[in-house]
């Protein structure tokens, strides 16, 4: 986590350079779908060019794959992606077309935050990926509020089991989102949220 | 008042200024919300989420017990959506109880009862990993496998009694409580007070044994039997015998306890205590030594009441008859009653026919109460020791309350925390020290030099208040040049305080809104000790810092009720409400309101009494409670005279070091045993109820008193401590208004309560004092030295102290299991450089010894001792303090100065067996 909001701050330096050197009004001549500006995307996963890739706003998963990541890894088709970072949720490849602004893809319960986009391929699952997510949280809470400090170490076993115990899963979440203290515990269930909604098949 | 109007489930509510969502539900009673984290009158912390309610608007629920109602606010309590999380948040912490499901250490679990109200079933989460047990501490037990992470007892440690010892340690789901750097309880700097077992839902901590476990045939609210703080405390009986104790609402206490109170009660049930009435063997002689109690029947043989009693009285009428009146003492108790202390006293002015009856206030605040009759009219309190949250300066001299009135000095540490200046004037750095804003560790024996410095700098500085003054005071011109003679300058090198932290701490002090006095034996066990109490009442005069909420005197009491038995006249030279006994008028109404004729001469004080035995003017005695043969100075001497006496009637619960001496024994009853009022330090009569019967054939003390009563010739017939509180109302102006059904319903009276009805007075002299002129007076002292000052032959300075865990000469605490387990042996405390001198490592003996006698006992390395003092307490009698401590007097209030004598100290030795 640490490092993730250590990249979001140098992309705010980035943009601010830019916006100095260029000028407002080079900067908001990008966009696309409507939205304005320059935004910088940090893509990790199963693509060509992992890194920073500075991209007009507005900008959806499979352009930004295609256009500024040289495409997906040999051997790897797109699956689905985390828009933002571990606790934004994920989305199955066939939303990949959703512009990534905050907007769109709260709708669909995800968000951006400071765009850290994790993609992934045919070749991964979306559940371990979503286990391995609630692991994260549940090292990185920091234990004060039950919902987030039992709630984590909980999830983790129902994740564990081969068939998902769904009803229970989303009963826990929605306490988990509704009464934890603050925003860790709030997010921490929505990758399992997201797998049971986007990718059922595997749970 | 201020109200804020919203709506709660539908209903519209009003809500108080500063109350929580959760805080106007419980009053108006509209919603039973969970929780679990939020106590009140704790910090809330909003960690349990099982509070949660929904407010309109909102995007996530609220936590109540920390969500404050503002106009117009939509909450909901039971809508779907907070229910859920309600039940949610119960179920995932159920998951993680042991097996059982319930708590199996307490049958009083919140979350049990929170759980069922909700009606919650098993929980269909796995369970954690438990943490292992800690049953190290002889009083509690840690069971952290039902810990649900609440922090109460963190607040609890922290917070509320400020010991700091808990923390919360690790994150996430690994966060545990943890006892210092996660040292077993029993190794941390724990002081036992039990606050963190009180606070915690769930029995995670718990008294140790399982205890909690047992259900209570019946809870009796009672007091505390041991200090002056005077904390309301609930026992738990079950089958004739104290469960636990748990510490109650209280003005003085709010519930809460010192280790003492709440683990040191089980004394009552242990073997030793006295069941039959016993009287000396014709063939066992008096001796110095003392008696082993399992000895007993070497020197005594049971006897019934009826013989003991007859021979009790038989003895003193001879002694009466045949040497006069005054050949007759008395030594009260300060843990009795005040009807005990009244109706002890009133035998010994009737019956007896003498004023000489002390007790332990002779040994305890004697100089203090001498100076502030002198100076401002009334011995007592000026305010209680709860306003340091209302001051802006504390000072505190003289005094170790974190050790002698633990539950008092817990408000001073809040008032700390509050951000309160507490200026702390010790020879000795206690545990009080480190919260402390100003240090004064003094040189001992010269807090008279330093307290005239203060005021040489209020007065050079002009911070006196004139107004105060010119209104309120007399005799300001002889103390302003009486103090002129004590600049800092001067007197710095004296005590040992730099001149310029004089100054600071003057200005510190005259210049706060308010500023309250308190101090402790520190100050009065000198034989300056009047002395040392008039420069503290002046410093406060000449500030104003008196009559006003947070300002004032508050000479610390020791004991429970020792407040209450010097009020009730048990003392030689004041009837009850401290009517002098020389005055004809006093004598005239007494004689009257008791119907007989009354000894118009001043009575012998403690100390004098035995110097009377030795010189043969006292030969029969009556000692109810006291224990001389521990607890006075120069013991040898006064083992001595107890030895000499020709007739020595001794009543108490244990066959005390004194008891050995005496000729019958009365069995008597413990403070649980038995019901009365007792005055606290803060003038608070509170009413103690029995919870158990006592042992055997022990007696109620009252009952004990009127039969000897009876049997010289006094026509009583009291039926019990409520009609015996009725007379003590008609002879006690100030108590006048306490009756004994108030004292039921509420528990605790403030006095001076004139009139039935009156709310009672916590702070006094608001206008003026009860003296003629209604002025208070300034009474200049000058700086003198202690009786016995080192030399080359006895070069270090013993000074007697207490210690949390023991109380007074250990006749109750070294009996109490937990109490004894903590501190089990006699220790002196000394600078770690003298130890390295003597080439003594801590814990190793060291001998005593001074022009009087000669003890050995274990060496207590403590940084907090000056270089070239010793303290010990004196409870132990394998190693008794007091056979080295001088009894020389202070002129006034004939307290000996037990703070202050010239020892030497060796390497080595052996504690003799320790008695009992
Ligand atoms: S008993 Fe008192 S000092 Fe000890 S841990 Fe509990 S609250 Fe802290
Ligand atoms: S030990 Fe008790 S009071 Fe302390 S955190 Fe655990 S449950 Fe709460
Ligand atoms: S502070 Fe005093 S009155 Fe309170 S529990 Fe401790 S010994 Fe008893
Ligand atoms: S009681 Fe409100 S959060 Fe615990």
């Amino acid at each position: 986590m640490a490092l993730v909001s250590d990249i979001a701050d140098r992309i705010v330096v980035m943009y601010k350079g830019d916006i100095v050197e260029k000028g407002a009004k080079s900067f908001s001549s990008h966009g696309r779908r409507g939205r304005k500006g320059l935004r910088a995307f940090s893509v990790s996963g199963r693509v060509q060019k992992p890194g920073v890739h500075l991209a007009p706003a507005g900008i959806s998963m499979l352009e930004l794959i295609d256009e500024y990541c040289g495409g997906m890894l040999n051997g790897h088709s797109f699956y689905g992606y985390f828009p933002g970072g571990a606790s934004g949720g994920m989305l199955p490849a066939s939303l990949g077309d959703l512009p990534l602004d905050f907007d769109t893809l709260q709708e669909h319960g995800t968000f951006i935050g400071s765009a850290a986009v994790i993609v992934f391929s045919d070749q991964d699952s979306a559940r371990k990926l979503a286990l391995n997510a609630m692991r994260f949280f549940e090292h990185e809470s920091c234990g004060q509020c039950t919902p987030c400090r039992v709630g984590t170490a909980k999830a983790i076993p129902l994740m564990e089991q081969k068939t998902w115990n769904k009803s229970l899963l989303e009963e826990l979440s929605q306490t988990m989102e509704d009464a934890s203290i603050c925003g860790l515990g709030q997010a921490a269930p929505n990758p399992l949220r997201c797998v049971m909604k986007y990718f059922p098949q595997e749970v | 008042m201020e109200t804020i109007l919203f709506e709660l489930n539908g209903q519209n509510l009003e809500a108080l200024v500063g109350e929580s969502i959760l805080q106007a539900a419980d009053r108006a009673g509209v919603a039973d919300i969970p929780r679990l984290c939020y106590k009140e009158g704790y910090r809330t912390d909003g960690n349990c989420r099982s509070c949660v309610v929904e407010i309109e608007g909102e995007r996530v629920l609220a936590p109540s017990c920390c969500r404050y109602p503002q106009q117009g606010m939509k909450v909901n309590s039971i809508s779907e959506r907070a229910v859920h999380s309600q039940k949610m948040v119960l179920e995932l912490l159920l998951a993680d109880m042991p097996e059982s499901g319930k708590s199996p250490y307490t049958p009083n679990s919140e979350l049990d009862e929170w759980v069922e109200k909700l009606g919650i079933s098993k929980p269909r989460f796995s369970r954690r990993v438990q943490p292992a047990f800690d049953n190290s501490h002889p009083a509690m037990s840690v069971n952290l496998d039902t810990c649900i992470q609440c922090t109460r007892c963190v607040r609890a440690c922290r917070e509320v009694q400020v010991n700091d010892v808990i923390g919360m340690a690790f994150r996430g789901s690994h966060a545990e409580i943890v006892f210092d750097f996660g040292d077993p309880m029993g190794d941390s700097t724990c002081v036992g007070c039990g606050e963190c077992v009180q606070a915690c839902p769930t029995g995670a901590l718990m008294p140790a044994n399982d205890v909690g476990l047992a259900v209570p045939d019946k809870k009796v609210e009672s007091v505390c039997p041991y200090c002056g703080v005077g904390c309301l405390l609930t026992y738990h009986v079950k089958e004739g015998k104290l469960l636990r104790v748990d510490g109650r609402e209280g003005p003085a206490n709010h519930e809460r306890l010192c280790v003492k109170g709440r683990y040191g009660f089980d004394y009552v049930h242990h073997p030793d205590r006295l069941t039959k009435p016993l009287i000396r063997r014709k063939d066992a002689p008096k001796t110095i030594e003392l008696l082993q109690p399992k000895d007993w029947q070497k020197v005594f043989r049971e006897a019934t009441w009826e013989e003991a009693l007859d021979f009790a009285a038989d003895g003193f009428s001879k002694i009466r008859d045949e040497n006069g009146p005054d050949a007759l003492a008395a030594f009260g108790c300060a843990k009795g009653s005040n009807e005990e202390a009244y109706l002890l006293q009133k035998l010994v002015r009737t019956g007896f026919g003498t004023n000489n009856i002390d007790h332990c206030t002779r040994l305890c605040h004697a100089s203090s109460v001498n100076a502030l009759l002198e100076g401002i009219g009334s011995g007592a309190v000026s305010n209680p020791f709860t306003d340091v949250t209302e001051a802006e300066v504390i000072f505190v001299i003289g005094a170790n309350p974190i050790g002698n009135h633990p539950v008092a000095a817990t408000f001073m540490k809040n008032a700390v925390k509050a951000g309160k200046k507490l200026i702390l004037v010790d020879p000795r750095r206690t545990a009080l020290s480190r919260h402390a804003t100003y240090n004064l560790q003094f040189r001992p024996d010269t807090d008279v030099a330093l307290l005239n410095s203060l005021m040489h700098v209020i007065i050079e500085e002009n911070l006196c208040d004139e107004k105060y003054i010119t209104e309120h005071t007399t005799d300001f011109e002889k103390l302003k040049s009486n103090v002129a003679d004590y600049s800092p300058e001067k007197v710095a090198p004296i005590c040992g305080i730099p001149e310029e932290t004089l100054r600071e701490v003057a200005r510190t002090f005259a210049t706060a809104e308010s500023a309250i006095i308190l101090w402790g034996m520190g100050i009065s066990q000198h034989i300056h000790g009047t002395d040392n109490s008039r420069c503290l009442i002046a410093l406060s005069l000449m500030t104003g810092q008196i009559g006003r909420p947070g300002t004032g005197l508050h000479p610390l009491r020791g004991q429970n009720n020792v407040q209450g038995t010097s009020d009730m006249g048990l003392i030689p030279m004041f009837f009850p409400d401290y009517k002098s006994v020389t005055d004809p008028e006093n004598k005239k109404w007494f004689e009257d309101f008791w119907k007989t004729p009354l000894n118009p001469k001043t009575g012998l004080t403690v100390v004098e009494i035995v110097d009377a035995v030795h010189s043969g003017d006292v030969r029969g005695m009556y000692v109810e409670g006291e224990n001389p043969a521990m607890s006075d100075p120069n013991l040898n001497h006064a083992r001595g005279a107890l030895s000499m006496l020709d007739h020595l009637v001794v009543q108490d619960i244990f066959l005390t070091e004194t008891a050995g001496f005496a000729d019958v024994i009365f069995p008597a009853s413990a403070f649980p045993e038995k019901s009365g009022t007792f005055t606290n330090s803060n003038r608070q009569v509170q009413l103690g109820r029995q919870a158990i019967n006592p042992p055997g054939d022990a007696r109620q003390d009252w009952w004990i008193i009127q039969e000897v009563a009876r049997r010289l010739g006094l026509d009583w017939s009291y039926d019990g401590p409520e009609q015996i509180f009725t007379e003590i109302r008609k002879a006690t102006p100030s108590m006048a208004g306490i009756t004994w059904e108030r004292l039921q319903k509420e528990h605790s009276v403030t006095y001076p309560c004139s009139k039935e009805g009156d709310p009672g007075e916590a702070i006094v002299f608001r206008k003026g004092f009860p003296t003629v002129n209604k002025k208070a007076r300034f009474v200049p002292a000058k700086y003198t030295h202690a009786d016995e000052m080192p030399d080359e032959e006895f070069p270090f300075v013993f000074i007697t102290s207490r210690q949390l865990e023991h109380w007074h000469t250990g006749s109750m605490t070294r009996r109490a299991t937990v109490l004894n387990a903590i501190e089990p042996y006699p220790v002196i405390h000394v600078n770690p450089d003298d130890l390295q001198k003597l080439g003594v490592e801590p814990g190793e003996a060291v001998t005593i010894e001074s022009r009087r006698g000669k003890i050995s006992t274990f060496a207590r390395q403590d940084q907090g001792v000056q270089r070239g003092n010793l303290f010990m307490s004196f409870g132990y009698n394998e190693a008794a303090a007091n056979l080295i401590t001088s009894s020389v007097l202070d002129p006034f209030g004939k307290i000996p100065e037990v703070k202050f004598c010239a020892v030497r100290i060796s390497a080595g030795g052996n504690p003799e067996m320790r008695i009992g």
